[in-house]
């Protein structure tokens, strides 16, 4: 049996901050420093985690919401000790659980922006459940993975990210596993915003990190991250100018997608519907797909995230999927808030007494 | 002995059968899982507690939701004891059972005595039902029965026969057979129907044409034990005395659900409930996500970790975090009850225990999870430990859990169990002036100031008298910090790896646990020289108390204790054992309570364990306490 929620119209406006407090007007101007915490920062040098450290730091004044209200939740790894060096209420719980305390932290505090710090291991390894499942509730949150494809803190095993063949210490004979496409995985479980950027690339993924906060539902941004100990040059080819605009495909939507350095490669449907690489001046410009991130049928984006190999030939990188539908934690919170309208506010004494007593009471001596 | 049916009083009313008067009955209604003799035993327990009888009840039914049907595994029973006088437990052997089968009446028969009434449903004593259990004659007809008072009563065919006016298919008058059977059990013992009728019109309101049949076939039922030479005797049990009040019949699920929301309300808290469902917990699930209205959240998360999960995010959030789970389920949740101890956050963990290990006995209880409960953890992560005592203390109990999580900004773990949770029992309702207001207090403002005289916020400094660290959430000015489960350096809660910080942080962890507020050890001793003391914890309360009752009416002294704190225990535990020669501990598993008090108090504690997924009979406790009690002193 189903029934109909019976809950207010659905807004698709709504911003991923909108119950969150903004800076009272007349406050100081927040800065980068306002959102950088005492704690030394102790990544290992040269890690790409201090790239993306930075860009959030640049990023967050930009916000306008209050500092206080701000929280960031990781998991376990080299990525998850990121909530230290943010001067912002931060949690760094335990490994592949940050989704689940998040989960119950924004459905009971919608005043709050909470974000997630995961990595390849944490969240699509011990965490895998959690992840897809924050992802279909679509629960109002900003879960940014950092894609290092190895184990980092735990010293240089393979990961579920880790390319075929990849010898580890783990490994010696070459992992046999099937990695997972983060993108691909979060399509398929129901994500209403996918995205991936490099670390390197701030001004990308600054630009995509805004998206990220102002859609209302489960964000996740996938975020391609050097580890310079234990895969070193892993997206080498992807910050090699001329490499880079031969693989990288950006995706902006509505715009056509096409990549290489005069914009001469482009994506195209093919006879059998599956989408592939073609030369433009062959198949000719309408012939190029244009990106529609707000489709709300997955396919087409399911395909450009297919076009992703571990080689890293053509790597989309952007905004896959944007689209908007209701977030658990509002409906979550419109039962609740419904049902203690509908009696008239919040239960009192009286109400609590009736609960317990039920239907069928007796007295004795009275 | 409180569970013998004596007869007290005969006499012939003028017109009418004869009316015996009894002090106290055990039914065990008893029949296949569809039979809806869960719903039957409920129907009549709440029409026996509106009369003022003291009551306990039984549930016991298989994990399956429908074994094959007529089969001994698919055989679900309820047991119900009701008494003039205070009744401790569901009874120890049934004065009356209504087998509704014969896989019913082979499952159950051996806890029958002698002598004895017995009611079966005659109309489904067919071979082939007789033969999926191994019958090879009817025991009807074959004198197996012949010591028993036999009511052979054909209550299929008179319950089709009583709703042919409704236009039913003969299946669904079948079902309604349970109907027929509670109005003659009605009629037995003098049990009003009018609950019964109003609860069948609250749930098959919707669906006229079966409520009407189900009102037939009660009052069929009542009309058949009034009209029929069959049963020349009816029942009449006088109301217990009891405190006045005004009451209620609870189950332990019910009244912790509602303990629960009591606590939320009365700290002006809201409360979120992370959970997974399992058996025997999800009815607390169940139960609070109805409740709404009260500002309860609940969130069924994808697993019984992502559930612990959620119950600490919403703690971190300033809400009172909740999970519910069962032995398997808890020993998912260790990590982040390990988390929650280094996070020094409110959080309470209810387990309602049943077999184990493993997936064990779904729907049986058991105590075994107290180890778990005291040490399921890595590194040093000590957690107080509540455990209710009986259906109706289960309220208590969770308020009581919510105040030590709150007041002393831990995770509480809170034992109930399988019996506890299904069983029922007179609850006398109690005024919600007079619940505890549970006073929590966010922190608003920095703590400390710094060598330069600025204030700040150090999240690990503590209460001096319950070394409770400062409960600062997430949208506080000026209060922004970080925790983790990584060990922290006392005060600031940095990352620290220091040794000795962090065998201090062991030590202050471990002293908040022990310096917990919790009530004396009181004992009962009614003469003063026992020799024996019986200390026991959790459900086993009931049995304990009979027992100790049946053996002091046979001239033993003994006293009894029971522990409603685990952990810590009472300040006086070590010395009122110490005061008695022998100690007995009876435990639904193999000794763990006995385990942590020998270890704790270095007393020769006995332990008397039973591990068959029912709780202990008052007999087997009685004698128990004989048994040690005579035997000489070394």
């Amino acid at each position: 049996m189903t029934t109909d929620l019976g809950l207010p119209a659905f807004d698709a406006g709504r911003s991923g901050l909108d119950l969150v407090p903004a800076l009272d007007p007349d406050a100081a101007k927040q800065t980068r420093k306002d959102f950088t915490s005492d704690a030394e920062v102790r990544w290992c040098p040269g890690c790409g985690d201090y790239a993306i450290l930075a860009a959030v730091q640049g990023f967050m004044p930009e916000l306008g919401i209050k500092r206080e209200n701000v929280v960031c939740i990781s998991g376990i790894g080299c990525s998850s000790r990121f909530p230290y060096y943010l001067d912002t209420y931060g949690l760094h719980s335990i490994h592949g659980r940050a989704p689940a305390i998040a989960t119950g932290l924004v459905t009971s505090r919608p005043d709050l922006n909470v974000w997630v710090i995961t990595g390849d291991g944490d969240a699509l390894s011990i965490g895998g459940n959690h992840l897809i499942h924050a992802l279909r509730r679509n629960v109002n949150l900003t879960i940014l993975l950092f894609n290092n494809r190895i184990y980092g803190l735990t010293k240089g095993q393979y990961s579920p990210t880790s390319e075929p063949g990849k010898v580890t210490k783990s490994t010696p004979a070459g992992s046999v596993d099937t990695p997972f496409n983060p993108v691909s995985l979060a399509l398929g479980a129901e994500a209403s915003f996918v995205a991936r950027t490099l670390d390197s690339d701030r001004k990308h993924l600054t630009s995509v990190l805004r998206q990220a906060v102002e859609h209302r539902g489960a964000a996740l941004v996938e975020i391609y991250q050097n580890c310079p100990i234990f895969n070193d040059g892993a997206f080498d080819v992807l910050k090699d100018r001329d490499e880079a605009a031969a693989r990288l495909v950006r995706l902006e939507h509505g715009q056509p997608i096409r990549f290489g350095a005069q914009g001469e490669r482009g994506v195209i449907r093919a006879a059998d519907g599956s989408l592939q690489i073609a030369d433009v001046s062959e198949v000719g410009v309408d012939a190029v797909l244009v990106h529609d991130a707000h489709q709300s049928n997955p396919a087409v984006q399911f395909a450009l995230s297919r076009l992703d190999e571990a080689t890293l030939s053509h790597v989309p990188i952007g905004v896959l999927r944007s689209v908007t539908r209701p977030t658990y934690d509002d409906l979550v919170r419109a039962q609740v808030d419904g049902a203690i309208e509908a009696k008239g506010g919040r239960a009192t004494d009286d109400d609590l007494a009736a609960l317990l007593a039920g239907n069928d009471t007796w007295s004795v001596g009275t | 002995m409180e569970d013998a049916a004596v007869a007290s009083e005969e006499y012939v009313a003028p017109d009418g059968p004869r009316i015996e008067q009894l002090d106290s009955v055990v039914i065990r209604f008893a029949g296949d899982s569809g039979d809806g003799m869960q719903l039957t035993g409920d129907r009549f327990t709440s029409e026996t507690a509106g009369l003022g009888n003291d009551l306990a009840t039984l549930p016991n039914f298989p994990a399956e939701i429908r074994a094959p049907q007529g089969t001994l595994p698919g055989v679900s029973s309820f047991q119900l004891h009701f008494a003039d006088h205070d009744v401790l437990t569901p009874g120890d052997a049934p004065d009356v059972l209504v087998a509704m089968n014969p896989a019913a009446l082979k499952a159950n028969l051996g806890d029958l005595p002698r002598g004895m009434t017995l009611i079966v449903n005659t109309d489904e004593f067919s071979k082939r039902n007789l033969s999926k259990v191994g019958y090879a004659l009817s025991p009807l007809d074959d004198g197996t029965l012949d010591s028993y008072r036999v009511h052979a009563v054909p209550l299929t065919s008179l319950t089709v026969e009583a709703l042919k006016e409704f236009g039913l298919s003969r299946k669904d008058a079948e079902r309604a057979k349970n109907m027929f059977a509670l109005g003659l059990l009605c009629w037995l013992y003098h049990r009003p129907t009018e609950a019964t009728e109003r609860f069948l019109t609250r749930k098959f309101g919707a669906k006229p044409q079966i409520l009407a049949a189900n009102l037939a076939a009660l009052k069929a039922g009542w009309a058949f034990g009034e009209t029929t030479e069959s049963f020349a005797v009816s029942y009449q049990i006088a109301p217990a005395p009891a405190p006045a009040g005004k009451y209620r019949n609870v189950t332990g699920n019910t009244a912790l659900a509602y303990g629960l929301v009591a606590a939320a309300h009365r700290s002006g808290l809201r409360l979120v409930l992370g959970s997974y469902p399992i058996t025997p917990a999800s009815d607390i699930l169940h139960t609070l996500s109805g409740l709404k209205r009260f500002g309860i959240t609940t969130i069924q998360a994808e697993d019984e970790i992502s559930a612990i999960g959620a119950a600490l995010g919403a703690s971190y959030g300033g809400a009172i975090g909740v999970t519910t789970t069962s032995g398997p389920g808890l020993a998912l949740k260790s990590e982040t009850i390990g988390l929650a101890v280094s996070l020094e956050l409110p959080l309470v963990i209810v387990d309602v225990q049943r077999g184990g290990p493993s997936t064990g006995l779904p729907t049986k209880t058991e105590q075994s999870d107290l180890l778990q409960a005291m040490f399921g953890r890595n590194g040093e992560s000590p957690v107080p430990v509540i455990a209710p005592r009986s259906p109706a203390d289960c309220f208590d109990a969770a308020i009581e859990a919510v105040r030590v999580a709150t007041t002393y900004r831990t995770p509480v773990l809170l034992l109930s169990d399988g019996y506890l949770a299904n069983g029922s029992e007179p609850w006398r309702l109690p005024g919600v002036d007079s619940l505890p207001r549970l006073q929590v207090e966010f922190t608003r403002e920095p703590n400390a100031v710094t060598g330069t005289g600025a204030a700040v916020f150090r999240p690990y400094d503590r209460d001096p008298d319950t070394l409770a660290r400062p409960w600062a959430i997430p949208g506080t000015p000026g209060l922004e910090h970080r925790i983790g489960g990584i060990e922290k350096a006392d005060g600031t809660g940095e990352i620290s790896y220091d040794p000795d910080n962090h065998d201090h942080m062991v030590r202050l962890r471990q002293a908040k646990i022990d310096g917990i507020d919790v009530p004396l050890l009181e004992v009962d001793d009614p003469t003063g020289n026992a020799g024996v003391l019986v200390i026991g914890w959790g459900s086993t309360y009931g049995p304990i108390a009979a027992g100790a009752r049946a053996a002091r009416q046979a001239g033993i002294a003994v006293a009894t204790a029971h522990l409603r704190h685990l952990n810590p225990f009472p300040v006086n535990t070590g010395e009122v054992l110490k005061r008695y020669r022998r100690v007995l501990i009876p435990e639904m598993n193999l000794g763990q309570l006995a385990l942590l008090l020998r270890a704790r108090y270095l007393v020769d504690a006995r332990g008397y364990n039973q591990v068959r997924g029912l709780p202990f009979s008052s007999g087997e406790i009685a004698d128990a306490i004989t048994k040690l009690a005579q035997e000489p002193l070394s």
